[in-house]
């Protein structure tokens, strides 16, 4: 089967895939090291240059995409490209240009590109299929239409001449100046486009129907995106080929999306790192020469994408397990505050309101809710080390004078809350407790004011009202012997 | 026929043959990425052969074809599952994930396989340009019988795919679905999900072989999404899909041999020509689709809004023979003879005006009932005839009878004649007599017209 390595070896030495972006710099280690730090070279300026400059504005531009949730737009669009350079170079002779003109070619890929963008909205706009099979269509079709023209055009001599192969897969040997240059200007060009429209493009993002409200074209403002898609691709493509190009549309923008909320941040850390890695990955594959540039470039950018992916700060995974974590400490906090209270009320309604129990045993707590020993024990723990319960000579857990400050607040909220209920809510008076549970922890201090003017106008502010309901705890234990003191609300 | 296209069996016929498998093959499982809505991991998973061949000969340093392809199914896995694990540890948007993971694995795949490179001479049109033009070259000889090695493999994985189908298609329909329900039956959908991506990665890796990268991700999409434009039924879907694509692997054929000739080149790739008749079969489907397609969808709201045109022609008539004149002398009734009728270009212009359509509307619909026998056209005068008063009584029954059933509804006075100008045109004989038991009044509208009895115009039966 030696299909395969063939199909290994075509895909590296050719494919539609990289090419090597510089020569090596000749000489030992040490010497290409400093001559590329201190950018001697021509070759290298250049191509760090061009990478770092198209690695920014597929950032930029890949932002967009993103939030539109149309990611692999990139994909779809810059294969979409293939058939246009084809097209134009059997067409151009018939208009009286050469088809071997860049300009004619780039020509071609953007009109082809934009057919592709078109395409991708009228399938769009079918019944029952989504974006991901519209983005498949164009892909493989227009992909297939490419494939189909290219052969034909190869076999004149003219085309083998004019290096078809190397306009879109980029065979040859470096990045030129004048694709660096060209590089530049669309850059230019495409963050110039976005600056003009970012109003639209953000509510496009963000909330479409306002967008709609607000009289914008919604398939207007898609295809404007999807234009600078095709835009930076068909320069890119020649440039550095198809995986890297989809790459830095992709993953700088999921990187950055990680960082920040605000758009104009995220198109600035994403343009960051799409240009650091077309900066690092090209420095990378001039010092070690047997490093594909390209694929350097893409690993680079993968890399800062996991950095991200972990350390983010705003949907990070740290970030975001350690603010699950903090909310679920502080919510059993408030339920171990609340259970102590709630059963050192009843006793005292329970023996007559003389004996002052203050304290709770652990399992009575366990007892309460569905919490595991360990998570109680740590949570006592750390209850303890805010100076909120002691554990007293019998070992039971009870509250200190700010343990009882604070288990009054939070009682006091979940009683609202519970009598909101029933009284505003028509929730049944077995059922509000759960309710309240849920809601409890994040009751804003505004909220508890409108609250206790809603409905406590004859108590004194700040005072606990008695339970809606009939309370566990300690009275289920001795046997309830108390008449329930519930729908007194 | 055969002379035309210069056919040869041994040739063409083992082209057509792999063309068709590999179509066939990858349309099965295609169906199920394009209802969960990851049809772009078929070109993920089939640019993870890279990597995953890289993979396998530096681990084992073996050429051996069995080794390279489980390491390219591997990999074709390792990308459906990273895919899903960035997805929900960083929530991620699935197009995102996708395309992280498929360019990270083949960048990583190139630098691997560039350390271990040992250039070995190819021809590079090969691979992505589809070989099926090479695929009658290697035979194994099976029985006494030679048979081309691609086909025989293809012929493997159709099977594979055929049986993966059919045998979990309960669990592939509830778990693309409804992954909840799936789960509450008692099998995990997420299992069901790796099996059809194992089933993906082997499709992908041996047709990638076979006929390059562009057919097998073709095949994956599109016959499936054409399949689902013309029908809502899975098993209908399947089939549909199948034969769609081995249609666009014969149409894809026959015209790679065809059309150079005409443009004068000597060949072009079949495979190419194989995606782009696929590409041809979707537009059709989206296009004239009896269900879902533009064309058709375009054509019934044109004859909708023509037919409510037509009947409101009649009906308007109908009510100016029952007022008796037209505003402005357009027209008059000569209520002696039984004649009415509107005339002339006032006549023209106050008809067009009251049904807001073009005059060349007006003339058409006009020449429709005409046709019909509901209208005659003496000169510049437009009538109804019998039938057409029948029919026009009819729609103003129903016109009259929603009003005073909306009136005792509760509908305010204003909006009861434009709601009964929508309805009467959907309103049924056994619908209309329900309405004249529901209202308190059944002979005169809340605007003090007379309703038509169900019988006012009706022709006697000829005797």
């Amino acid at each position: 089967m030696s299909g395969f390595w063939q199909v290994a070896d075509f895909l590296v030495s050719v494919v539609a895939d990289f090419r090597p972006l510089a020569p090596g710099v000749a000489g030992s280690f040490r010497d290409r090291l400093s001559s590329l730090l201190l950018f001697e070279h021509y070759n290298t300026r250049v191509v760090v240059l061009g990478a770092m400059l198209l690695g920014l504005a597929s950032g930029l531009v890949g932002c967009f995409t993103l939030l539109r949730r149309r990611a692999l737009v990139g994909d779809a669009l810059s294969h979409a490209t293939l058939p246009g350079v084809g097209l134009a170079f059997l067409l151009a002779p018939l208009a009286g240009y050469d088809g071997g003109n860049r300009l004619v070619l780039l020509a071609g890929a953007a009109v082809s590109g934009t057919a592709g963008a078109l395409a991708i909205l009228f399938i769009r706009s079918l019944p029952r299929l989504k974006e991901d099979a519209a983005l498949g269509i164009v892909l493989s079709v227009f992909f297939g239409a490419g494939v189909a023209l290219l052969t034909v055009v190869q076999q004149s001599s003219a085309g083998r001449a004019a290096g078809l192969d190397r306009y879109i897969f980029g065979q040859a040997a470096s990045m030129t100046a004048d694709d660096a240059r060209l590089i530049a200007v669309t850059a230019a060009l495409a963050a110039l486009l976005i600056a003009c429209n970012f109003r639209s493009l953000t509510l496009l993002c963000f909330d479409e129907g306002y967008a709609a409200a607000q009289g914008y074209s919604i398939p207007l403002l898609d295809l404007l995106v999807m234009f600078l898609v095709v835009l930076i691709t068909m320069i890119g493509l020649q440039a550095v080929g198809l995986i890297l190009m989809i790459a830095l549309l992709v993953i700088p923008a999921a990187a950055a999306r990680f960082w920040t909320n605000r758009l104009w941040v995220m198109l600035l850390i994403s343009g960051l790192i799409g240009g650091l890695s077309g900066f690092l990955g090209a420095m990378l594959s001039a010092v070690f020469a047997d490093l594909p540039s390209g694929a350097v470039i893409v690993l680079t950018c993968s890399l800062l994408f996991f950095l991200s992916l972990l350390l983010g700060r705003e949907r990070g995974v740290l970030v975001r397990s350690l603010r699950r974590r903090e909310l679920s400490a502080a919510i059993d906090r408030e339920h171990l505050l609340r259970g102590i209270w709630e059963l050192r009320e009843s006793a005292v309604e329970f023996s007559g309101a003389v004996v002052e129990r203050r304290a709770a045993g652990f399992e009575e707590l366990l007892s309460l809710r569905s919490w595991s020993i360990s998570r109680l024990r740590a949570q006592i723990r750390r209850a303890s080390a805010e100076g909120l319960v002691w554990l007293n000579s019998e070992g039971a857990i009870e509250l200190t004078r700010r343990g009882v400050m604070e288990a009054e607040r939070l009682v006091h909220h979940h009683r609202l809350w519970e009598l909101y209920l029933i009284t505003h809510a028509d929730v049944a008076a077995s059922r509000v407790d759960r309710e309240a549970d849920a809601i409890e922890h994040v009751l804003e201090p505004e909220l508890i004011a409108r609250l206790e003017q809603l409905l406590l106008q004859r108590q004194r502010s700040g005072e606990i009202p008695a339970s809606p309901h009939e309370m566990g705890g300690f009275q289920s234990q001795v046997g309830s012997v108390a008449s329930p003191e519930g729908h007194q609300s | 026929m055969t002379d035309v296209l210069d056919w040869t069996w041994q040739y063409d016929g083992v082209i057509l043959l792999t063309g068709i498998l590999c179509a066939v093959a990858a349309s099965l499982p295609g169906n199920f990425l394009v209802l969960r809505r990851t049809s772009l991991l078929g070109d993920a998973v089939s640019h993870a052969v890279l990597p995953g061949i890289a993979a396998a000969f530096l681990l084992t340093h073996s050429r051996t074809g069995a080794v390279l392809f489980v390491g390219a199914v591997v990999a074709g896995l390792l990308t459906a599952v990273l895919t899903e694990l960035i997805r929900d540890i960083g929530s991620v948007d699935e197009g995102a994930s996708t395309g992280v993971v498929f360019t990270t694995l083949f960048a990583a795949g190139l630098v691997l396989i560039v350390q271990a490179a040992d250039a070995v001479d190819l021809d590079p049109g090969c691979v992505l340009y589809g070989a099926l033009e090479d695929s009658p070259l290697q035979t194994v000889r099976i029985v006494g019988t030679e048979i081309p090695r691609v086909a025989l493999t293809l012929a493997g994985v159709l099977l594979l795919n055929l049986l993966f189908v059919v045998l979990f298609f309960k669990e592939l329909l509830i778990s693309s679905f409804d992954p909840g329900l799936a789960t509450t039956g008692g099998y995990s959908a997420r299992l069901v999900h790796y099996l059809l991506m194992i089933v993906v990665a082997i499709t992908a890796v041996a047709s990638f072989e076979a006929a390059g990268n562009i057919l097998v991700v073709a095949m994956f999409i599109v016959p499936p999404s054409s399949a689902l434009l013309l029908t809502t039924r899975l098993s209908r879907m399947i089939w549909l899909s199948a034969g769609i694509a081995a249609i666009s692997a014969v149409a894809g054929h026959f015209s790679a041999i065809v059309l150079p000739r005409w443009l004068g080149y000597r060949s072009i790739s079949t495979a190419g020509m194989m995606t782009l008749c696929a590409g041809l079969c979707f537009l059709i489907a989206a296009l004239f689709s009896p269900s879902a397609g533009v064309l058709t969808g375009w054509v019934r709201r044109v004859r909708l809004s023509l037919r409510i045109l037509c009947e409101d022609l009649l009906a308007l008539l109908y009510r100016i023979e029952e007022r008796g004149s037209v505003p402005g002398g357009a027209g008059r009734s000569d209520v002696s003879n039984g004649q009415s009728g509107v005339f002339g270009d006032a006549g023209f212009e106050y008809l067009a005006k009251k049904l807001l359509c073009s005059r060349r509307l007006l003339i058409l619909a006009g020449w429709i009932q005409q046709y019909r026998g509901n209208l005659v056209r003496e000169g510049p005068a437009w009538r109804l005839t019998d039938s057409g008063r029948r029919v026009a009584s009819l729609l103003v029954r129903s016109h009259r009878l929603w009003e005073s059933y909306l009136a005792t509804e509760g509908v305010g006075p204003g909006r009861i004649h434009r709601q009964a100008e929508t309805l009467e045109h959907y309103t049924s004989e056994g619908l209309r007599n329900r309405l004249d038991t529901g209202v308190a009044d059944g002979a005169v509208d809340p605007h003090g017209s007379r309703i038509p009895r169900e019988d006012d115009f009706r022709i006697p039966p000829v005797s």
